[in-house]
């Protein structure tokens, strides 16, 4: 318990710099409108995995370590939707999970937005066109932003979200 | 017809308040017709300690006898029985002589008995009728033991004679007396290990019956150890408080035990009024250790806190047994697994079994929580008995109390929750009508006994205290200082409550978020949806916790008490053993008390009887054999 | 009278508006000693504000038991927050009650958040109930036994009377009998507000949540009057550690600079439990449930100790 203190106190912080730039793309006008702006100092999010390959996954997990650490910005990741104020969305949107999706949105007060993370959750990716994916976020729930990559870093997924929020640089 | 009868009987109780009240303020009042009944007479006599239960077991029948109106629907049988009952439970109370107290005794015990059997056509009924009589008449036989032998020593039958004689006899002598009566009363107030019968009987009768059965009959058990051991035999040694003290902790911290893993509504009920017994068992035991240390003032404290809870748990155990009964009779299941969803269907009931829950969990500002706080008080002060091995005792039923408490929360989240809310969890409970009109209005009387019980210990207090005082022993303050109307100040600075001030500042912190909300300028629309169920198709009453899985966290911890008995039965596909066609998993708890003190017992018995069977051949040749023996051997000593 | 009102209202307001700080604070410190930057110490009044502005979702399974769990619950924490001397020694309701009516009004916010968790009819809710319950009537001895022996000494139950009796023997405060108490409290303290190692408020896997598996279901205003409870509640019991064990600061009179100074010392004090209560939390893990009950046996044991520690050291 001792050594495991030191160790933390020696150690220091080891955040890495807020990130300057981003590759968010905006869908729709609804991320620049006043009502967004109130998540400016506080955002939580519930992350949906739609049938991702997991890839995606690892690069989020890695945002709530001592490098990332999405936290120091406001935002948090949350267990219910009820508590989210953004879906992080990844995956083609599997057919199974489409209506699971679905419910998911329905399921978190608003106001409230989404985004789609990964080529995948864009359009579905290598996936797109398989007999067993919708194919892309937006054709199961309204997409405001989406987060490239295959999979993002996770520099860049913090890029994003702060991007989104609008306290980017 | 029946209707009438319902009526009388909350007539009858009515009359039996004004009586008590009258008592308690201090009017005397005898009847003595010599001639009724040999040895002694019928004689009553209303004293304050009297009055109050007589006070009580009427303001419990009024209620009870409304709700019966509608719950009997007409239905004759019963009534009669019933009547008796209330009245037989009136007499105890007033009861001033041995054969008086005898009769009255004896007449509700038959009267309830015949109730118990009210469903006679069910094999559990008859055998909750067969252990209830057994255990009622091994009690009768204990109290009788025991009023005889102090008849004999006082050489009267009449009470009062006892009160100015008991003090002198040796001091065996006392003891002897008041174990017997103390074993006859406390199987009566259902106290751990002589409860088997209850949870038995009080579920099987009708549930006015039970309401009253918990509600006041098991008290008349409390009064008569109040009265034996205090009035009668004038206190005690130590250990007569000690060993009232500690058949309270555990009779209050078993039978809540019992009740978490109980699933049947009306048992719950049933194992909660042991947990009561045990915590009025605790403040009076308190008392009487007082007294014997001649602390008057605290000795009236702790029989105030047993009096006042006395009072309390007819008012919630009465309101929970009448709502546990409307559920009961709309549903036609007590399983509470098979409940569910009341709250929507029965809305009224569901409020008035909220409010006994609340209260019977020690929910400020109710009134459990006023007679848990005065007892917890009674408890805390034991400091000034110089007695580390009393103090020890002390802290026991202080620690016993608070995981009562909390336990009983826990106990009762179960039973409003899993019986009143989410989804119906079959078609009866989804089909559940609101009770009529009579049984809301006996659940509503209830209601209001519990806030203003709740409200007025300021008011409540005194008039208790005057009861209490006569047998509180040497320094008990006649008038002791209680506070003023708002608040109860008890032993100087010790300790405070202010019920009112609690139940205002509640009111307006419920109305501040409101507000604060509104000037926050916070949303106010709100969405319907289906509960968060990870985006599943459909939300069935199958995926809702059960009461199993809500007590199995205590099963786990108390498993040493419990001993849960794990089965786990699997059958199996003929073809394959990956295909599972059924699982049925069992994980029922064992009860100590009937493995470990009944079963040898009644074993014993059993083998007692097969060893002198031999004697009982049947023959009539052999019999005339035994008379003859007997006659030469009567002739021999002669 | 008004200047017991004032003082109420300021009581209430220290606890209200003090207790989204606290928590912050207690977040960002756990954040630093694991090398994060962490949020901001205001970040919780940041997350209620947000929340005030969302609409709320409510299952359609649910009655007016969910809709009023929330503010019984908030009302419970300011109620609490007149009664305990967080600034004086006599708040105006401290007559009212005392610490045993301080257990109750924390069990009838338990009680009905646990019904809340039920109402909707998940099974997570339903979980969730089950071991908040199940860990507040297990902590219940060891709260009353520690006051127990605190009262022992003090003479009284009446929290203004103890604090005023460990203020005038201030030596009192490194007594055994002081001390294990204190632990046994900590302990408690540490189960009933859902703190590490017995719960931990920032998991996220529903089958390891205790408190925050019932308040799944909540959103918006009721969400934020949810959580505001929950870190008032936080407040009250670390205030409760403060004062009752080292009331130094807590002052008897009703005039403004002896207040100042109170609530000077009170976050001083303040300060002092977090930073104990963040070490706490980054160096333990959490407990495997059925093993919480060892802890709480444990810090029952300590209480009894104390107790007997009175008795032997009278």
């Amino acid at each position: 318990m001792l050594r495991q203190l030191r160790l933390a106190l020696q150690t220091g912080i080891v955040a890495e710099p807020a990130p300057r730039t981003s590759e968010l793309e905006r869908v729709g006008e609804r991320l620049r409108t006043d009502i967004l702006r109130r998540f400016g100092r506080s955002l939580h999010i519930r992350q949906v995995d739609a049938g991702s390959c997991n890839g995606c996954e690892l690069e989020i997990t890695g945002l709530t370590g001592p490098h990332w650490d999405l936290e120091r910005f406001g935002l948090h990741f949350v267990a219910s939707p009820r508590h989210a104020d953004c879906l992080l969305v990844t995956g083609p949107v599997t057919r199974n999970m489409a209506e699971a999706l679905r419910r998911t949105w329905d399921a978190t007060p608003d106001p409230k937005f989404v985004i789609a993370v990964g080529d995948c959750g864009r359009d579905g990716g290598i996936f797109r066109d398989a007999y067993a994916v919708v194919g892309g976020v937006e054709r199961v729930v309204p997409v405001d932003a989406v987060i490239p990559g295959c999979p993002p870093s996770p520099a860049a997924l913090l890029a994003g979200l702060l991007d989104a929020i609008g306290r980017l640089g | 017809m029946a209707r009438l009868g319902y009526a009388l009987a909350a007539v009858l109780g009515l009359a039996a308040v004004g009586g008590g009240a009258a008592g308690m303020l201090g009017r005397e009042w005898t009847l003595a017709v010599p001639w009724l009944v040999p040895l002694g007479g019928l004689e009553l006599a209303l004293d304050p300690l009297g009055g109050f239960f007589l006070a009580l077991v009427g303001a419990a029948a009024v209620p009870a006898s409304i709700y019966a109106i509608g719950a009997a629907g007409g239905a004759a049988r019963g009534v009669g029985a019933y009547l008796v009952f209330v009245a037989a439970m009136c007499a105890v109370p007033l009861a001033a002589n041995v054969m008086t107290f005898a009769l009255a005794w004896e007449l509700m015990s038959l009267a309830s008995y015949f109730l118990v059997l009210h469903e006679r056509e069910r094999p559990e009924s008859v055998q909750a009728a067969w252990a209830y009589a057994v255990m009622t008449h091994v009690g009768l036989a204990c109290l009788l033991g025991g009023m005889l032998l102090l008849s004999a020593w006082t050489g009267s039958v009449r009470f009062a004679d006892w009160r100015a004689g008991a003090p002198l006899l040796a001091a065996g002598a006392r003891d002897l007396a008041f174990a017997l009566l103390a074993l006859g009363f406390a199987g009566k107030a259902g106290v751990i290990p002589l409860h088997i019968w209850l949870p038995l009987a009080h579920p099987a009768a009708p549930s006015h019956v039970s309401a009253l059965m918990s509600g006041v009959m098991i008290k008349l058990g409390v009064y008569g150890l109040m009265r034996a051991g205090v009035d009668w035999l004038g206190g005690g040694p130590a250990w007569w408080g000690t060993a009232l003290l500690l058949a309270g902790v555990v009779s209050a911290v078993v039978g809540v035990l019992y009740a978490l893993v109980e699933h049947d509504l009306k048992r719950l009920l049933a194992f909660h009024s042991i947990e009561n017994v045990g915590i009025i068992l605790m403040g009076l035991g308190a008392g009487m250790l007082y007294r014997q240390a001649g602390l008057g003032g605290l000795a009236l404290l702790g029989l105030v806190a047993a009096l006042y809870h006395t009072a309390n748990h007819a008012a919630f155990k009465g309101l929970l047994f009448l709502a546990a009964g409307a559920v009961v009779h709309a549903t036609g299941t007590r399983d509470v697994e098979r409940l569910g969803g009341l709250i929507k269907r029965m809305p009224w009931t569901a409020a008035c079994f909220l409010v006994g829950a609340a209260a019977i969990s020690a929910l400020p500002p109710l009134n459990g929580f006023v007679s848990e706080w005065l007892t917890f008080v009674a408890l805390l002060q034991n400091t000034q008995i110089a007695a580390p091995p009393l103090n020890l005792v002390f802290a026991l039923g202080i620690a016993g109390l608070a995981l009562t408490s909390g336990l009983a929360m826990a106990c009762f989240v179960k039973a409003f929750g899993i019986t009143f809310l989410a989804l119906p969890r079959s078609d009866a409970a989804a089909g559940a009508r609101e009770a009529g009109p009579a049984m809301r209005a006996g659940m509503a009387l209830l209601v209001a006994a519990c806030v203003a019980l709740g409200l007025g210990p300021t008011v409540v207090l005194p008039r208790l205290a005057a009861v209490a005082a006569p047998l509180a022993g040497a320094g008990a303050p006649a008038r002791p200082a209680l506070g003023d109307w708002l608040t109860v100040q008890l032993s100087g600075d010790f300790a405070s409550l202010s019920p009112l001030a609690i139940a205002a500042a509640l009111t307006l912190g419920l109305a501040a978020p409101l507000v604060a909300l509104r000037l926050a300028g916070a949303s106010r629309r709100r969405r319907l949806y289906e509960t968060w169920g990870c985006g599943r198709m459909l939300q069935t009453a199958r995926m809702e916790y059960t009461a199993t899985a809500f007590a199995n966290p205590f099963k786990r911890v108390f498993d040493f008490f419990y001993r849960p008995a794990k089965r786990l039965d699997i059958e199996f596909h003929p073809e394959s053993r990956l295909f599972v066609e059924r699982i049925e998993y069992a994980n029922p708890t064992r009860s100590i008390f009937e493995d470990w003190l009944y079963r040898p017992v009644l074993a014993g018995l059993h083998a007692a009887a097969r060893s002198v069977r031999p004697i009982q051949s049947g023959s009539a040749n052999l019999y005339l054999a035994y008379i003859l023996v007997a006659l030469i051997v009567l002739l021999v000593f002669a | 009278m008004i200047a017991g009102a004032a003082l109420g209202l300021l009581q209430v307001f220290v606890v209200a508006a003090g207790a989204p700080l606290l928590v912050g604070v207690l977040r960002t410190l756990k954040a630093r000693l694991v090398g994060r930057r962490g949020p901001s110490p205001w970040q919780p009044y940041a997350d209620l504000r947000k929340l005030l502005g969302k609409d709320a979702v409510v299952s359609e399974t649910t009655s007016w038991i969910f809709r009023v769990t929330p503010y019984v619950l908030t009302a419970s924490m300011l109620v609490t927050a007149l009664v305990i001397p967080v600034l004086v020694t006599r708040p105006p309701l401290g007559f009212a009650g005392n610490i045993v009516l301080l257990m109750y009004l924390f069990l009838l916010g338990t009680f009905f958040l646990a019904l809340a968790g039920l109402d909707a009819g998940s099974a997570f809710g339903g979980m969730g109930s089950s071991r908040e319950v199940a860990v507040a009537a297990l902590a219940e001895p060891t709260v009353i036994l520690a006051v127990f022996a605190l009262a022992l000494r003090a003479g009284t139950i009446n929290l203004g009377g103890v604090v005023e009796r460990v203020e005038a023997e201030p030596w009192l405060a490194v007594n055994p009998a002081h001390l294990l108490a204190f632990a046994a409290f900590f302990i408690v303290m540490l189960a009933e507000t859902g703190r590490l190692p017995v719960d931990n408020p920032a998991t996220h896997l529903e089958l390891t949540m205790i408190h925050e598996a019932m308040v799944l279901e909540y959103s918006g205003r009721y969400l934020a009057l949810v959580e505001w409870a929950a870190a008032m509640k936080l407040f009250l019991f670390l205030t409760l550690l403060a004062n009752l064990f080292f009331p130094w600061g807590v002052t008897h009179l009703a005039e403004p600079v002896p207040v100042a100074l109170g609530l000077l010392a009170l976050a001083g004090k303040l300060a002092v439990l977090t930073t104990l209560l963040a070490l706490v939390e980054t160096s333990v893990a959490k407990l495997r449930l059925f093993r919480v009950p060892e802890l709480l046996a444990g810090s029952f044991a300590l209480a009894i100790l104390s107790v007997m520690a009175v008795f032997l050291l009278r």
